[in-house]
This record gives structure tokens, C-alpha cells and sequence, in this order.
């Protein structure tokens, strides 16, 4: 039996999502181990890109913020906040972007901005950053998260990003023509969206977690009926994740 | 080199720089991104000249932002993301300038700063956006009545229109442009003509500069105008956009200068470390802002031997396999 851990799993179930020739925005953190991954095993044509400009990077070592300057080395092409914009909403492309957040509703929709009051909040995060614009132009959004009850909520006390909006066609309505909410990716497994109420569901739990456990840490209704357990990490994922993804460990650490 | 460069009468030192352009209640614009580029030399000298009152315009501008914040400069930001990557998820002064009650802001996205920044560079008093539709950025105004009705505050923070070119129904939202009185900007070089060169990943910093009234660059290396001109296609900036030089080797320490020196990630940690109490914060402070009198002197306490571990790799850019947890 293979051993791994949370953030391992985390990052191959999210690898597992990008199809061939994707266009995908990563994010730092455990969003760059996915896509790092998914270009090495699944989808070689896929092209990893950043919110700040840099288009197909070496990436010969681990980014720690998508300034860093291992997202502008090697590059085909680095550019302007504008142009990066450019391509995220670009008609012609099929772009799929990994965002973090604190909180998530039952539509896919995002904080990362406070949590209480706007005004005078009791947490305050970092803010939307690139996140509303990747929300509102990308063709799919992927979000990473902690599953707890405080971050899987009915309400959000703040929508930095719309997903599926009100659910049904609200998103649409609202003059946002592509793109949604695609999965949210957590420590215990994978939800998704139904295809006409855009309501979230569970469609894989991970190896060792339970329905009931996904169910108790989540602050709404999950629709269960359809749940399977997910395919545990190959040996091949777990290698290319560990000797050539993240060899310094910066961001996921093999179990003791 | 010649001695006599062209921009002669524009080669200032730091403190020439922020005491001739920068004033208290001034609109400022800084360049970079998180732990990339910011101006921290100037940011550092403002601070020790003890300028008031700032409203800071920025994207993305963690660590020249969240110290500016954390020192007491900045009365009123607005600002698309306070983070520096893995270093703080959060920038730690902004957010408990926030959750105090400490500051005036105002949230948008990293697009829409960089789209109010180029309507200011083309001199258009609005721009149109494909994003913010539906959420909170757009429910929610930061600013109260009395500080929009300031100089240099948009009346207010989005308008929409319905798509006047359209037949259908298609509600887009519009945005204040921006034109800030400084932009603080880092660049690798600067010909001896004032043309500007940055290389890696430019941001929001061109736009900004040319929406700007005045702009401050300091720089890694003064190249001949033979260099600069040699491969124009390469450059960044134009020398009728700047309006002081100022030399800074490192001008953008513990920030990332591609080509020239990695972030410091020793630095970085500590800041994060002093930055979480607000004793430990002024400590900070008191030892790398105020108790330094130049840039020089700080870059000793840096010391050489960090220095050398950050120093970029010519073609990679950046200094591989350093010690960054």
C-alpha cells in the first residue's frame, strides 16, 4: 500500500481535471503542483500560465508567489497585467484556473476577501487579487480548500468571485457569457456541479474518508447519491510529483 | 561611459528624490508585484522622512505596501490583493490595519487596477470591464460619502451602462480612471539618454508611470546610450516619462530583481515574524528603517553573504537552489 499525504492527494485528484491542450492559470501552492503535474502526466500539451504575464515557464523550481521569478524564466513569452488578462478571457482559448479561497458556497462562489463586516472585519484576507477576473473570463474555475463546516457555507460574508452566481442560469444573466465553477478540490475529496442547478455535490471521497465525514465538516446540504471513492495516487503520480514537481518539499510533504 | 550623461539634471539621490516630489496626502502609485520589484529604497526612505497621509493606489504591491501601511504612512488604499505569496498569505500590517479600523480602502481586482491605470495613461476619464459582475466589489463601496467627495477620489466606485453599440441588453461596468501624483518605479537599467529597461515581467508599473504626474525610478545599472540603443525593442520606457533617477543597486531588497538578485527569503521570514506583534513591528522598524541612514548601510546589515546567495544566475534569472523555506 502506497503511502501519501492530504496535499499530495489534493494536488493528483486536481492534476487528474486538466485535459490536453488546457490553457491553465495556476496559482502557487498546491493549484502549481496540480497543474505541474497534469502537464507531466496527462496533458503534455497543456500550457501553464500566470495571472502576472509569464505564458509556459521552465518551472525548474517550485514558485512561491506568481511573481516570483520562476514564473518569468524560460518562458515563451512574458508580458504585462494587461496582455495576461488578455489571454485568461481570450474567446478563442480554453483556459481552466486554480484559485484558493476562504470560504465556498453551494454555487461555487468565492471569499477571499473578509470574513464579518467589510467594513470592520474580524479576519481580513488578501483580497481578490487576479481571483474576480479569473472567475469572470476563465472558461472553468478549480478552487483548493480546507473542508470545514466555517468554509463550506450557505452564505459568504463576502463574494470576491462568482461562480454559479444564484445557481440555474443566474450566471449567465448577469453578462458573465462563459466560464464557472468547474470542482472544488479538498482535503477530503472532490465536489462538483449539476449541470442545470449548478448545485455543489460529492463525487469522490478520498481513500480513508467517509461520506458521513464530508457531510458533517460541510455547512450545507450535499447532495451524496452519486459519491464513489477516488482512485488513491499511482505509484508513477506520486514519483513525478516527488522527484521532479517538488523535489525541495517546499509545498507538499511525503507522510513521516 | 561618458561623464556627462543626458539626464545629469535628473540623477538625484533618495532623499533629493522623495523631498522634492513626494508630499504628505499625495496619491501614490508603487510598481512590482508580492515579493517582486517594489521600489523598497524609496519606500524605505519615505518612511524615515516621516511622509503623512499617503493614498496608495496598487494592485498587487505586498511588501512595499504592507510596510508603508504598517509604519503609518498611508491614510487611504486602494488595493486589489495584500498578500506576498508564501511569505504571508495576508500581508500582516494591512490586515491588522484593516480589522483596527486603521485605513481608508477600497477593494478592486488586479484587472481592473491595471485597467484605471492604463485609462490615466491614455487620458480617458473612464474605462469599461469584462469583470466584477455580480459580486461584492461592486456591491460594496469602501469609502464613506466625505472621502469621496476629496480631491483625487472617484465620485464613486463603479458606474454601468447598458452597451450603447448593441441592440441587445448587455449591462458592462465602467471604472474611474487613475492618475496618480507619483509612481515609484524599479528598474534593471537605465541608458545614459533616461531610456528605462526592465526585464522579466513588467505588471501594471508602465502604466502606472504614464498615468502618473511624476515619476521616480531608481535603478540597478546606468548602461552607455550605445547599450540601451543597441536593441531598442527591449526597452521599457521613455526618458520624457521619468522625472528623477535615482542609482540604487538592490533598490528593491528583500523584492526580487529578475536578472539581478532573488528575494531574500531570511528577510522575508523575519519580517513576517516582527511584523505579527506591534512591539516587535517598531523593533523592525527602528532597526532596518530608522536606525540605517543609507541605503549602503542597510544593504551591510543585509550582508554580503546573503547578498551573494540571492544573486540571479545570468539566463535563469533567478539564484537557483536557494534556501527558501
Amino acid at each position: 500500500m502506497l503511502k501519501y499525504s492530504n496535499s499530495e492527494m489534493m494536488a493528483i485528484a486536481a492534476g487528474r481535471l486538466i485535459k490536453d491542450g488546457d490553457i491553465v492559470f495556476a496559482g502557487t501552492g498546491v493549484s502549481m503542483l496540480a497543474a505541474t503535474v497534469a502537464k507531466r502526466i496527462y496533458a503534455p500539451r497543456a500550457v501553464i500560465f500566470f495571472e502576472t504575464g509569464g505564458i509556459d515557464p521552465a518551472l525548474d523550481e517550485i514558485p512561491m508567489a506568481v511573481a516570483d521569478l520562476r514564473v518569468m524564466s524560460g518562458t515563451a513569452l512574458n508580458s504585462g497585467l494587461i496582455e495576461a488578462f488578455s489571454t485568461v478571457g481570450h474567446r478563442k482559448l480554453r483556459t481552466v484556473a486554480f484559485l484558493g479561497a476562504a470560504q465556498v458556497d453551494q454555487y461555487g462562489n468565492l471569499n477571499t476577501t473578509c470574513i464579518g463586516d467589510y467594513h470592520r472585519p474580524q479576519k481580513r484576507f488578501s483580497g481578490s487579487g487576479g481571483g474576480n477576473d479569473v472567475a469572470s473570463l476563465a472558461t472553468g474555475v478549480i478552487t483548493f480548500m480546507q473542508h470545514e463546516k466555517r468554509r463550506l457555507v450557505e452564505k459568504l460574508d463576502y463574494m470576491t468571485s462568482v461562480g454559479w452566481y444564484r445557481g440555474g442560469n443566474s450566471r449567465q444573466e448577469l453578462g458573465l457569457k462563459r466560464g464557472g465553477a468547474v470542482a472544488v478540490v479538498t482535503n477530503l475529496g472532490l465536489l462538483h456541479f449539476h449541470e442545470e442547478t449548478k448545485e455543489m455535490y460529492l463525487a469522490e471521497y478520498f481513500p480513508g474518508v467517509t461520506v458521513e465525514q464530508v457531510q458533517e465538516n460541510t455547512g450545507f446540504a450535499l447532495d451524496v447519491s452519486n459519491a464513489k471513492e477516488a482512485a488513491p495516487p499511482t505509484a508513477e503520480e506520486l514519483a513525478i510529483l516527488r522527484e521532479e514537481v517538488d523535489p525541495q518539499g517546499l509545498i507538499c510533504q511525503p507522510p513521516e | 561611459m561618458t561623464g556627462c550623461s543626458e539626464i545629469a539634471e535628473r540623477l538625484f539621490s533618495l532623499d533629493q528624490a522623495v523631498e522634492e516630489f513626494i508630499f504628505d496626502g499625495c496619491q501614490l502609485a508603487i510598481g512590482g508585484f508580492t515579493v517582486t520589484r517594489n521600489p523598497m529604497a524609496l519606500v524605505y526612505t519615505i518612511i524615515r522622512r516621516g511622509i503623512k497621509d499617503l493614498h496608495l493606489v496598487c494592485h498587487s504591491n505586498g511588501q512595499g505596501m504592507d510596510i508603508l501601511v504598517g509604519a503609518g504612512c498611508v491614510k487611504r488604499l486602494e488595493i486589489a490583493y495584500g498578500g506576498n505569496g508564501r511569505y504571508a498569505p495576508t500581508c500582516i500590517r494591512f490586515r491588522r490595519a484593516v480589522e483596527t479600523g486603521k485605513l481608508e480602502f477600497e477593494d478592486y481586482s488586479n484587472y481592473q487596477m491595471a485597467l484605471r491605470f492604463l485609462a490615466g495613461s491614455l487620458s480617458i476619464p473612464f474605462i469599461p470591464s469584462r469583470t466584477g459582475l455580480g459580486s461584492d466589489l461592486m456591491e460594496l463601496e469602501g469609502f464613506s460619502p466625505e472621502v469621496r467627495s476629496e480631491e483625487k477620489v472617484a465620485s464613486r466606485k463603479y458606474a454601468r451602462i447598458d452597451n450603447p453599440f448593441s441592440a441587445e441588453k448587455e449591462e458592462v461596468p465602467l471604472l474611474p480612471a487613475l492618475n496618480p501624483d507619483v509612481a515609484l518605479i524599479h528598474a534593471q537599467y537605465v541608458g545614459e539618454d533616461g531610456t528605462v529597461r526592465i526585464k522579466g515581467l513588467t505588471f501594471a508599473d508602465l502604466e502606472q508611470a504614464k498615468a502618473a504626474d511624476k515619476v521616480i525610478v531608481t535603478f540597478e545599472e546606468l548602461v552607455p546610450r550605445s547599450f540601451i540603443r543597441q536593441d531598442p525593442d527591449q526597452n521599457s520606457l521613455a526618458s520624457f516619462f521619468v522625472d528623477a533617477y535615482v542609482k540604487v543597486p538592490y533598490g528593491s531588497h528583500p523584492t526580487a530583481c529578475f536578472n539581478y538578485y532573488d528575494y531574500d527569503p531570511a528577510h522575508l521570514n523575519l519580517y513576517r515574524h516582527m511584523a505579527e506583534d506591534d512591539g516587535r513591528f517598531q523593533e523592525y522598524l527602528g532597526e532596518w528603517v530608522y536606525g540605517v541612514e543609507s541605503h549602503e548601510e542597510y544593504l551591510r546589515k543585509v550582508g554580503i553573504d546573503m547578498l551573494l546567495k540571492i544573486k540571479a544566475s545570468p539566463g535563469i534569472g533567478y539564484a537557483p537552489g536557494l534556501d527558501r523555506k
